[in-house]
């Protein structure tokens, strides 16, 4: 079959590799109807994320036909013929972490716990197409793809709704949900929302469905801006505004109660010198992370406030504002996506129209053309916001 | 410990008495050298000069503090390791002569570097049969919770001949009868061990020990104990293991060199263990598709489907 595979930092290709094959019992084999290339993806083809290799095939936003189960898989839950689609955190559904819904933290599903546990302090879960810290599974940026313990990990979903409608439930959807989520959102809330990206999108569309007084979006890319006021939200360019200042003006000098970081650890600074300091020390491996984002947000949030962190971070970040963090009383929250526990609460946001997950969509291209979506969506030509492949 | 005193009587010679030998090498060698150092730097065909002096006399001292510590030990054979360390930087010392010699005599630095390496070679020998003598024991624990009742998990270990199925290095357990078991293990390099096994404390669904006995390859010692975690969180198991490194302590560097860690590999078999009895079997991943035979953990296999050769390698 073809796949998108990483061959080094900024190298990747469509190339021909062998069909995925039963290696558990539990296992189903999906054929690829639909899949996305996810901005923490650009993570990986920066370098920014260790263990990649030559060879593994990228993608964790993917669904498609079941064409086989392996023996072990309760057929009552998926079978041949299901129009699925799979959360790229794998779940085991019976350790104690998947039992309490914190399903990307799954004890169980990581074969490489060792070297996660090394990184980490404990392991994470395994995740499709996400380096070999996250287990080494191939993922979903391809014609077909494994989906490991299928009875847990592949969703079912209407006809009634196509490809485009549900497949950011694998990802981008359920994470910036669970942005807004951990927030703990009250009727006279002003959430603020940092980064436009996909992530950033559904965060702040997610953040008024739960009930926001206001929702502010920053970022600094004119389309990426246009797309959230389209959608209902304020919004303020960081190139052009003091952030601060702005958050201060639209909140009465109160803050934001609630601050979302949508971005994660490529974030680029408005201040060019800080920039500069964090890319350098970034390149030097003197920190991992550029995390402006994380340290605005941290900084101008409201005092006794929740600062809710699904931008994506791998390692070690400098001048964490630790002084504004405690003396103000503020929450941070984290976590990869919980994703199988959203599923069914936002297939009804979606059924219900409540939000339009296609909004998002500029570009449809073959899987042929993976490479140059993956250009375009990493320089934000061509108005790039999100690219579905089709195989 | 395992045998150690069958292992030296098939080796023959007493590594203590080896490295007596050795330390009046040291005083021979080191008594020339210091009160005539100019004979011997024209004997190995270094060259006459100040610098030369100096690097002989230095040696020289140091033979000597080999020899003091090799003749007046009760056991000398663990001082070997001063002279292999010694040989080594003699052997660099020799290699830069070599290297930057100005061509006169040179047969004579190549036949003193070729007598050095196999003192080298004797150092070696003596210090890892010391060591090995005594045996090293590596003790190991590791800890892990498994949402299943203590009953369940104690059942499951009890049995035995299950624990292949996560323990990395265990080839085979066959259950002779209630109490004694044959024990089938991969060592590093290729080597496997065997040892009977016998159970000594077992309390069901709280303590288990056995230990091996008889003539084993490798002496060895567990107890697991299974305590309820927690809240529903099911059990907390607790292992401990003790066993005899064949080769002392400097193969357990070597192994752990190779990429062999034995606290590392405790951790995973742990892990596996609690994948078998939640999820039902051990997890496999492109990128990792070896299940328990798992032993390098990166780089690994790229993480996209195995050709069906690479499949039938992992299946044997």
């Amino acid at each position: 079959m073809k796949a998108l595979v990483w061959q080094a930092p900024n190298k990747v290709s469509v190339e021909k590799v062998p069909d995925p094959r039963i290696l558990n019992s539990r296992d189903a084999i999906v054929k690829i109807t639909s899949t996305a290339i996810c901005g923490s993806d650009l993570h990986l083809l920066d370098g920014y994320v260790p263990t990649m290799q030559n060879g593994d095939i990228m993608g964790h936003e993917f669904m498609g036909e079941v064409v086989e189960v392996g023996p072990g898989v309760d057929t009552s839950k998926v079978k041949v013929g299901d129009r699925v689609i799979v959360p790229f955190p794998i779940s085991c559904g019976s350790c104690t972490q998947c039992l309490r819904g914190l399903t990307s933290t799954c004890e169980n599903s990581n074969p490489n716990a060792g070297i996660a546990e090394k990184m980490f302090g404990h392991p994470c879960g395994g995740i499709y197409g996400y380096s070999h810290l996250t287990g080494g599974y191939a993922g979903g940026q391809a014609e077909y793809a494994r989906v490991v313990l299928a009875d847990v990990n592949a969703f079912k979903v209407p006809d009634s709704l196509s490809d485009e409608q549900v497949l950011f439930l694998t990802d981008i959807f359920p994470t910036g949900f669970m942005g807004a989520d951990m927030c703990d959102i009250q009727p006279s809330d002003v959430v603020a929302v940092w980064g436009a990206g996909p992530v950033g999108q559904f965060a702040a569309d997610s953040a008024r469905v739960l009930g926001a007084h206001e929702v502010i979006v920053i970022d600094k890319e004119p389309y990426r801006l246009q797309l959230a006021a389209d959608a209902g939200h304020t919004t303020i360019d960081f190139d052009t505004n003091d952030v601060r200042s702005k958050l201060l003006e639209l909140t009465g000098g109160r803050g934001p109660d609630k601050c979302i970081d949508a971005v994660g650890m490529e974030a680029t600074h408005g201040s060019v010198p800080i920039d500069i300091y964090d890319k350098a020390k970034q390149h030097l491996r003197s920190e991992t992370e550029r995390p402006h984002a994380l340290r605005q947000a941290i900084t101008s949030c409201r005092s006794g406030g929740i600062v809710s962190v699904v931008g994506v971070y791998g390692g070690l970040l400098d001048k964490f504002p630790a002084g504004a963090w405690m003396n103000r009383a503020l929450t941070l929250r984290t976590g990869q996506c919980h994703v199988h526990r959203y599923v069914p609460r936002l297939l009804e946001i979606i059924e219900q129209g409540k939000i339009d997950p296609t909004r998002i969509i500029t570009h449809r291209l073959p899987l042929d053309d993976a490479p140059n979506g993956y250009a375009i969506f990493k320089a934000k030509q061509d108005n790039c916001e999100k690219v579905v492949l089709k195989p | 410990m395992p045998a150690p005193t069958a292992e030296t009587a098939t080796h023959g010679r007493n590594p203590e008495l080896l490295a007596r030998t050795l330390g009046w090498a040291s005083l021979g060698l080191g008594i020339p050298q210091l009160l005539r150092p100019d004979a011997v730097d024209r004997a190995v065909g270094v060259g006459e000069g100040a610098k030369q002096r100096a690097v002989t006399t230095f040696v020289g001292m140091r033979e000597l503090t080999h020899a003091a510590a090799l003749l007046a030990s009760s056991r000398p054979s663990k001082w070997v390791w001063t002279r292999v360390a010694g040989d080594a930087v003699d052997l660099a010392t020799l290699g830069r002569a070599l290297k930057n010699h100005d061509g006169k005599k040179l047969g004579r630095t190549i036949a003193a570097t070729a007598a050095v390496a196999g003192i080298t070679a004797i150092d070696f020998y003596t210090a890892v049969r010391g060591s090995r003598g005594k045996g090293a024991t590596v003790q190991l624990t590791g800890s892990t919770t498994i949402r299943k009742d203590p009953k369940e998990v104690y059942e499951h270990w009890r049995s035995m001949d299950k624990l292949p199925e996560f323990m990395t290095h265990v080839d085979e357990v066959v259950v002779r009868d209630d109490r004694i078991s044959h024990w089938k293990v991969s060592a590093p390099f290729g080597q496997t061990v065997e040892w009977d096994a016998e159970i000594g404390e077992d309390v069901p669904g709280e303590k288990l020990t056995w230990s091996s006995i008889g003539d084993a390859d490798v002496k060895n010692a567990g107890t697991v104990i299974f305590t309820p975690a927690p809240g529903d969180q099911g059990t907390e198991l607790h292992v401990f293991i003790t066993y005899d490194v064949p080769g002392g302590k400097l193969a357990e560097a070597l192994a752990r060199f190779f990429g062999e860690d034995p606290h590392q590999q405790i951790d995973d078999d742990l892990r596996r263990f609690k994948q078998v009895m939640e999820v039902g079997e051990v997890m496999r991943s492109d990128g990792a598709p070896y299940g328990k035979k798992a032993r390098k953990e990166f780089p690994q296999r790229p993480a996209h489907p195995m050709s069906d050769k690479e499949s039938t390698e992992v299946a044997t």
